[in-house]
């Protein structure tokens, strides 16, 4: 059982080694870089959400430009073209501190329609953000179920 | 691996020296059943006792409609896969045909009517907390529900795991008998409590498993791996969760973390939940997060 296990195990590794080297042959990127970058993307669009959200919640005094300034921003960090972020071999376990779901790849329409949709949500926020406080917090919830749902369908649990 | 399979045949010899009496499959009290019949059961009640328990988030096939409860969903574990079971309103491939006191037995006995044992993946062990009313209550809001004719799939489990006498064993040993932590008698951490450790079931991810798959309780909500594929779920007791009351319950109302992090993977579907509860129990819930040790 263990020696099969072992076996088993050699196996695996070396196919995973061959696996990375033919995703390293389709790709000149710095896979470590393409991660830190995502990261820093999340990082972007939580700061900013945050700005929204804490005036939505009243913890922060409604402010229109800065409102709109968060939202833009929001929208930018949303719209960075992910062909250089996400490429193949990225994914949670085969590169470390990656949370990307395998999905990102094997479901590349799915992903791509969850995106938009923050996009969409965002470029709306652009619009409630300097209108008035209840409009900020009307689009605050498909801000908030947008990040839900591509995090239920696209990123694993913290390593 | 291994040391899980020597486990549970130990568990299994065990059992055999022991005869066959702590693996029978349990009976409905006499008690629970006559409180059921005198409950005039409420199928809007009901939907606020089935947002709380998460059935959706197991039962509706992947890619289904929310209300749809047709099954199919896979869930791996070190025992094999286990495939969520249509719990439709349909009479034949769902459980459309069962009378109460059946549901209520499946419910918190994890017993099935024709006298099966189920797995464990079925979280009875927390369900078992469930009053009468909510049962009750549960049941006619279920019956409710759109019929889907989609059949169940077996689950992929291999031996010894497939004998499902042995599961009579597994909860003699793995089922607490009462509630895990102290709460006291604050109503509102008692609330919270019948929340967490019954029907929301929280412990079933958020405790870590022992080698037979039981909940490791003196590690009660401290963290687990995941068992479904990489990564861990995070530890939500106040020594691993710095968040304050208002911070989780807005976490269970947005889906948002204090610093705008928001709830992913099998949460995600728990936040949507949580977030049709009243503010009340959202708060008892958190009540009873700080609380533990």
């Amino acid at each position: 059982m263990t020696r099969f296990l072992t076996l088993t195990l050699s196996a695996c590794a070396a196919l995973g080694v061959a696996a990375s080297a033919v995703a390293d042959g389709h790709s000149n990127l710095d896979l470590e870089g393409a991660v830190k970058s995502r990261k820093s993307v999340m990082t972007l669009v939580s700061y900013h959400t945050g700005v929204l959200g804490d005036m939505a919640k009243g913890e922060a005094p409604y402010d229109a430009e800065i409102a709109v300034a968060a939202a833009e921003n929001l929208a930018a960090a949303a719209s960075m073209n992910r062909v250089v972020l996400y490429p193949a071999g990225t994914e949670q376990g085969a590169i470390a501190g990656s949370r990307a779901k395998a999905e990102i790849w094997s479901d590349p329409t799915g992903y791509d329609q969850a995106a938009t949709t923050l996009q969409v949500a965002a470029t709306d926020m652009v619009v409630a953000a300097g209108t008035d406080l209840e409009a900020l917090r009307g689009a605050m919830g498909a801000v908030g179920s947008t990040c839900r749902a591509c995090h239920e369908a696209y990123r694993g649990p913290r390593n | 691996m291994r040391r899980v399979v020597t486990g549970f045949a130990a568990l299994v010899v065990v059992g055999a020296g022991l005869g066959v009496w702590f693996s029978r499959p349990g009976a409905l009290p006499d008690a629970f059943a006559a409180e059921m019949a005198a409950h005039a059961a409420s199928a809007e009640a009901g939907a606020m006792v089935f947002h709380a328990a998460d059935c959706a988030s197991c039962h509706v096939a992947p890619d289904g409609a929310a209300d749809v409860l047709a099954g199919g969903k896979a869930f791996a574990s070190d025992f094999g896969t286990f495939y969520a079971p249509n719990i439709s309103s349909h009479p034949v491939a769902g459980i459309g045909g069962w009378d109460l006191d059946s549901f209520a037995r499946a419910v918190t006995l994890g017993v099935s009517p024709s006298g099966q044992h189920y797995y464990p993946a079925f979280p009875y062990a927390a369900y078992q907390h469930m009053t009468a009313a909510d049962v009750a209550d549960l049941f006619a809001y279920m019956q409710g529900l759109p019929a889907s004719d989609v059949a169940s799939l077996d689950h992929a489990v291999g031996f010894p795991f497939n004998i499902r006498r042995g599961l009579g064993l597994w909860k003699a040993a793995f089922v607490p008998g009462g509630y895990v932590a102290d709460m006291g008698d604050d109503p509102v951490l008692k609330r919270g409590q019948y929340l967490v450790e019954g029907l929301a079931h929280c412990a079933e991810c958020h405790t870590p498993r022992n080698a037979a798959g039981g909940l490791d309780t003196a590690q009660w909500m401290a963290g687990a791996p995941n068992p479904s594929g990489p990564g861990r779920i995070p530890g939500i007791t106040p020594a691993a969760l710095d968040w304050s009351a208002g911070d989780l319950v807005e976490y269970f109302t947005s889906g948002f973390t204090p610093d705008y992090d928001s709830a992913g993977g099998q949460m995600a579907a728990v936040v949507e939940n949580l977030a049709r509860l009243p503010r009340s129990d959202r708060a008892a819930i958190a009540a009873y997060l700080l609380a533990l040790p």
